[in-house]
């Protein structure tokens, strides 16, 4: 999502009407990183010969030249080269008129190319021209190749980046293969020569004319068939206990207790984690997945002690949750005294929805239903989930709001600024929020006031402790992500209302379980996620390097790792909730040839046998 | 276990053949699993087995349905074993009754059993061997019936079996049509239909597309029925679009494309339906490539051929599609003859009507090279497409003066012709030599020198109609405008009589081109005098022939176009003139409702009235007292011959004394 946003930060604004619908150029070149490589949308305002014209959306292309001889030839380039990552390429352009004598080009050019020509005369310049049907290849003779082509003529390039050859097509027909060979970085190109031209470009925006998905399709399938008769020797391929070790860390690493026990007796495999150790990690965890921070940390401390103290940095990250947790109501320390609640019944309560009269609020899965009971919502959240030892995919907590119609919407007091001493002082940027927060709110009741007071508290002890830390961009940003809930009224349905999300909790519990095992001298990784995150990193890297294949290498989950926080997210395997038999070991017999592929290389060492296949 | 040390000591003794011939059950039983083991894996053994005169006895003990039918099964499978042998043990399974047998149990087992099941797999055996028994297999309804709902309801093994045995059997409309009947089109859809995502496995579907294709080859009916059938949602064209597509195994890909290409010519799929046009035709170009294994691009190129044979648009869109011509060019010189007639015949097809696809095969891709050498080469079928591709591309009227020559392609191509060939390359090489003897082809002098002329004399006297029409064809093409010596070779090498047979043929068209060849022989004025003065008699009995005889008008009119440069002649006129009888039918034709035959009549007359030549007031009284000149001015009243009134008026004008 993130890296859709910002592609279309680089187009220009009324293209973006267009692909608002579905963007069909991210599902054709899915393994684009726009953020580090755009794809070609339009053509190039700025790259171009003056005697070229553009016209609607920057897609159509006109000759507005004297058209005399060659040298009034003009082509413009596309906004952006072709990524490697597309893996197959391609592009259509529509011929709407060949104008005088249909002298019309259409091909591939490198940064920097003479746009006084038609593509295909200069080096790194290829093209396919209309009037005599040859291809140009660098060269200003060109080669017989196809046939001619002229007004209402739909000719497509397509660039496959595994074998570095281009193609054309005429009206949905494949030509054949005009270019070998083809260096990296090349950007779509036309060129015009005479009046009355007009191309019209379609760069995936709408459906080709040509069944591009059939070659997608086969090079995805060569890829996958590369993959899986890349040879190794004999004692390096034995996948099942490989497997097997894979399956039975995972399951340990995240502290999945009881499945592991069952997952050692069922194969044999070995754990080599005390038992009480993996559930002291699991508890911990499950506190951090239900939200409530204070006692993880409590715990933490209590069970390693020296860790927190060691590790700053872990212990910021877990106060700005404990923080947000605050924000969300379900954090222990809102209910009682400072050091945790008297029963492990957490009480969760939700301090916005005293102070802000939230405004019926959309929850996603809310499921807690409160029966518009105004108030001190309250909650057991963890009772339910007492004898179930495994379960840890998070409970969507509800945030609790009354439904309550609103008299009228908060008005907020911004200007509240003067009220009470100056308690958030030296916060930048959350200072009126927080103020006008605390200001106008004195009638609500001594025990609300009370938790924002403490809430405040906690916030100014935050940001001191910020201050002592290292002043790195990524601390700062969080934290000022997490103040800034306290400015809105309904806070889950701010735009930074994404924080209060459940799932935004793996992150902390993944790097507080990592740090315990770390501390512990033992892999603060598990090898199927360091796994998936080597391959993950080939791939990017063969991406930076021109090689092609790296878009038909599909790993699984990719699609789903969405976290902002870019922390790794648990990915194959999700937790039975059986937590009795080894069911999941059929699962990992289902993963992608290509992670298993990657696992191998990351147990043995060898690297990159994607990027050499 | 147990059996193997049964079978080690029996092997030397051998004893346990006679066990075979026992009445004890269990003995009979042990013995054939000990001789089962034995000819597994061993064509050796299979073939001592077979001598030894055993066959007889294993499909009785596989027949006697009262037996214990373990001894059934095992006699079956041994049958099967013995049928994976050599070509020479299947041919002599066959003979002692073996496929028969086979057929028999299939009719009477239940569906499903082992039994079954192992007679499949043996047929199979058997039908892959060829020739197959087509007539063991009889197209009986009930049977086949049988059979397609093994394909719908038996196991993986049983169905490929039927499939397979199927589509070898499957080699006429009275097999495709039971078939049909029988409902094979929907086990075939339900073969090749995916899964989910899954597509069928390749050992499923290829035997599928191979019955699916034989049961389609060149049947309006079957392939009508296959274009309609559904499984799930889809149409069996659908299912085949599917698997034409680039992440298909090739064979699989190769057999659905063949499927779509014989449905689209036996008339099912219109040239431009989009299965044809972006399924087939783009599949079968990519699998002619480079990069394809022989034996693909072969099979490939052949079906490309004759997907492309009669349709002049796939023609030119096979020409622009993924560099067909290269590859096809590149095919050429692969070695095996599959892969040289595969490239031939496309080629034959591509330039069958677009003079600027001949001109680009023969320029780009310098292939008359290799259609020379490809007339030379040993095996027949390469040949023969040689000269296919020849003949296409000798439809070029610049061809023939430049590139046709310069290779001397009428050399290789009258050895051929000379060295008693098969009916299909006389046929296509004489078709060729029609065009090679165009009157502008320079190759025409080497070739009489070659024994054209006897050689097409010859052809004219062939049962064949189709060698008739072209041996007569080519010596009209021969004497078109050709030198004096040329046609009293012709004339005197065809002979009379021939030449009467001809125009009594049963096919009109050796009729026309037998008086086109008269027409051509009696062009300018010099040749009609000479040729007229030897044969007028034969000449004028062969007019009288046609325009008295019952034939279509177009005959007829060849036959007055004759008078008519006769009437062109010297002394030539003399002959018609003396004959009165040709002189009102004249008349009569004149008066013709028939517009050809008016215009024709026309042009006689108008030469022999033609003023100022010897003897000409003597015509024009002669004609215009039997009716002639009436007939002219009764003719330039018609308004229906309006557009004849200036050649009317011109004859006319002839007449100055008498008008």
């Amino acid at each position: 999502m993130a890296a859709m946003g910002s592609g279309r930060g680089t187009m220009d604004s009324q293209n973006q009407v267009q692909s608002d619908n579905i963007d069909r150029l991210k599902l054709l070149y899915p393994n684009v990183n726009e953020d580090e490589t755009p794809l070609p949308r339009s053509w190039s305002t700025k790259d171009k010969f003056s005697y070229i014209g553009l016209s609607q959306n920057n897609l159509r292309v006109h000759y507005k030249g004297h058209g005399k001889t060659h040298k009034d030839a003009a082509s413009v380039r596309a906004t952006h080269p072709i990524p490697a990552a597309c893996g197959l390429y391609y592009f259509e352009v529509r011929i709407v008129s060949k104008g005088r004598d249909g002298y019309m080009g259409i091909g591939l050019s490198a940064h920097g190319v003479n746009m006084n020509r038609l593509p295909g005369w200069d080096k790194h310049s290829y093209g396919y021209h209309g009037d005599d049907g040859h291809s140009f290849c660098s060269s200003g003779t060109g080669q017989p190749y196809g046939p001619t082509f002229t007004t209402g003529d739909v000719i497509g390039c397509g660039v496959n980046l595994v074998d570095n050859t281009c193609f054309y097509t005429k009206n949905g027909h494949h030509l054949g293969i005009a270019f070998r060979g083809l260096p990296p970085n090349l950007y779509p190109t036309v060129g015009l020569q005479t009046p009355g031209e007009v191309v019209d470009a379609n760069f995936g925006q709408q459906p080709f004319v040509f069944d591009i998905e059939d070659m997608l399709r086969e090079l995805r399938a060569r890829t996958r068939l590369a993959i899986d008769e890349f040879p190794l020797p004999d004692e390096q391929g034995q996948w099942q206990q490989v497997l097997h070790r894979m399956v039975s860390t995972y399951l340990v690493h995240h502290g999945y207790c009881s499945t592991a026990q069952a997952f050692s007796r069922a194969t044999g495999e070995h754990i080599h984690e005390d038992i009480t150790s993996i559930k002291n990690r699991q508890r911990i965890s499950k506190l951090v997945m239900s939200g409530r921070i204070g006692e993880a940390i409590e715990s933490t401390r209590r069970l390693y002690p020296g860790l927190l103290e060691r590790d700053a940095d872990l212990l910021f990250l877990l106060k700005c949750r404990q923080f947000v947790e605050m924000v969300n109501g379900t954090d222990s320390e809102m209910c009682g005294g400072g050091g945790g609640c008297l029963s492990h019944n957490g009480v969760a309560t939700s301090v916005i929805s005293h102070t802000s009269r939230a405004h019926s609020p959309v929850p996603p899965d809310t499921h807690h239903t409160h029966n518009g009971l105004h108030t001190n919502g309250v909650t057991d959240i963890s009772e339910q989930k007492q004898n179930c030892d495994v379960d840890m995919t998070p409970e969507p907590v509800a945030p609790l709001n009354p439904c309550a119609a609103p008299t009228a919407p908060s008005t907020g007091a911004p200007n509240g600024a003067h009220d009470g001493s100056e308690p958030v002082k030296g916060m930048p940027g959350v200072t009126a929020c927080v103020a006008a927060l605390l200001s106008p709110r004195k009638f609500e009741g001594e025990g609300c006031r009370a938790s924002v007071e403490r809430m405040l508290a906690f916030g100014r002890e935050l940001y001191a402790m910020s201050q002592k830390l290292s002043q790195d961009h990524y601390h700062k940003s969080m934290l000022e992500d997490a103040f800034s809930l306290l400015a809105y009224s309904n806070p889950w349905d701010s735009p930074l209302g994404w924080q209060l999300e459940p799932v935004r909790r793996e992150a902390v519990c993944e790097a507080l379980n990592s740090a315990i095992l770390e501390f512990q001298g033992m892999q603060w990784v598990s090898p199927v996620e360091a796994c998936v995150s080597h391959s993950r990193e080939l791939l990017k890297r063969m991406a930076r390097a021109s090689l092609g294949a790296c878009a038909f290498a599909d790993l699984p989950d990719r699609a789903t790792s969405n976290d902002r926080s870019g922390a790794p997210r648990s990915l194959v395997l999700r937790d039975p909730k059986s937590g009795g038999d080894a069911g999941s070991v059929a699962q990992v017999g289902h993963t992608d040839t290509f992670a298993v592929k990657a696992i191998h290389s990351y147990y043995w060492g060898r690297g990159s046998c994607v990027a050499q296949s | 276990m147990q059996h193997l040390t049964i079978f080690m000591d029996i092997e030397s003794s051998r004893s346990y053949i006679d066990e075979l011939y026992s009445s004890d059950v269990t003995k009979v039983l042990e013995a054939l699993i000990t001789l089962k083991n034995s000819v597994i894996g061993s064509n050796r053994q299979k073939s001592s087995v077979i001598q030894q005169g055993i066959v007889p006895r294993l499909l009785q003990l596989m027949s006697e349905q009262n037996w214990d039918p373990n001894i059934r099964l095992e006699a079956t499978i041994t049958i099967g074993s013995l049928a994976k042998g050599t070509s020479e043990n299947v041919n002599a399974l066959v003979e002692q009754g073996a496929a028969v047998a086979l057929v028999e149990i299939l009719k009477e087992v239940p569906i499903g059993t082992k039994l079954a099941e192992a007679s499949l797999c043996a047929l199979r055996s058997i039908f892959l061997n060829p020739p197959a028994p087509i007539s063991a297999l009889p197209a009986e309804m009930r049977l086949l019936s049988r059979l397609t709902q093994i394909t719908r309801e038996g196991s993986p093994t049983a169905r490929a079996c039927v499939v397979r045995i199927l589509s070898i059997w499957c080699g006429g409309p009275i097999e495709q049509e039971a078939l049909c009947a029988a409902g094979a089109c929907n086990a075939i859809a339900a073969l090749l239909a995916p899964k989910g995502t899954t597509p069928p496995p390749i050992a499923r579907a290829l035997p599928a597309l191979d019955l699916l294709a034989a049961m389609c080859f060149e049947n309006a009916n079957v392939s009508q029925v296959a274009l309609n059938t559904r499984y799930g949602d889809k149409t069996i064209p659908e299912l085949l679009t599917l698997l034409v597509s680039r992440d298909k195994p090739l064979p699989v890909a190769m057999g659905a494309a063949r499927c779509i290409t014989f449905i689209h010519r036996a008339g099912a799929l219109p040239a431009d339906d989009s299965r044809v046009v972006f399924g087939a035709l783009p599949c079968l170009a990519r699998l002619c490539t480079k990069d394809m294994p022989e034996d693909i691009r072969a099979t490939a190129a052949e079906t490309l051929a004759y997907l492309a044979e009669v349709d002049t648009s796939l023609q030119r869109l096979a020409a622009i599609s993924n560099h067909l011509m290269s590859s096809l060019a590149d095919i050429v010189n692969c070695p095996s003859a599959a892969a040289k007639q595969g490239a031939f015949k496309c080629f034959a097809s591509l330039g069958a009507n677009d003079e600027d696809i001949r001109k680009r095969i023969i320029e780009t891709h310098g292939l008359m090279v290799h259609v020379v050498n490809g007339m030379n080469n040993p095996e027949p079928s390469v040949r023969l497409a040689a000269v296919r591709c020849l003949h296409s591309l000798s439809r070029s009227v610049q061809q023939l003066r430049t590139t046709f020559q310069d290779h001397s392609v009428w050399r290789p191509l009258m050895q051929l012709l000379s060295e008693s060939p098969g009916t299909e390359l006389l046929t296509v090489g004489s078709s060729t030599l029609c065009n090679l003897l165009l009157e502008f082809s320079p190759a025409k002098e080497p070739m009489l020198d070659q024994g054209a002329v006897e050689m097409l004399c010859n052809l004219t006297k062939r049962p064949e109609a189709a060698l008739r029409l072209n041996g007569i064809w080519a010596l009209m093409n021969m004497a078109f405008q050709a030198e004096q010596k040329v046609k009293q070779r012709i004339l005197c090498c065809l002979g009379t009589e021939q030449m009467f047979r001809l125009l009594g043929d049963s096919d009109t068209r050796v009729i026309m081109k037998t008086l086109g060849l008269l027409r051509n022989l009696l062009s300018t004025r010099q040749h009609i005098d000479a040729i007229m003065n030897e044969f007028s008699s034969q000449v004028m009995q062969a007019v009288i022939v046609v325009l008295e005889g019952s034939y279509p008008a177009e005959v007829k009119e060849q036959a007055l176009c004759i008078l008519g440069n006769i009437g062109d002649g010297e002394k030539a006129k003399d002959f018609i003139m003396a004959n009165e009888d040709v002189l009102r039918k004249l008349v009569d034709y004149l008066a013709h409702p028939e517009s050809k035959l008016q215009e024709a009549a026309l042009f006689v007359a108008g030469n022999l009235v033609w003023k100022g030549e010897a003897g000409c007031a003597a015509r024009q009284a002669r004609l215009a007292e039997l009716g002639v000149l009436r007939a002219l001015k009764l003719l330039r009243q018609r308004p229906d011959a309006a557009h004849l009134h200036d050649k009317v008026k011109t004859a006319l004008a002839q007449f100055n004394e008498l008008t």
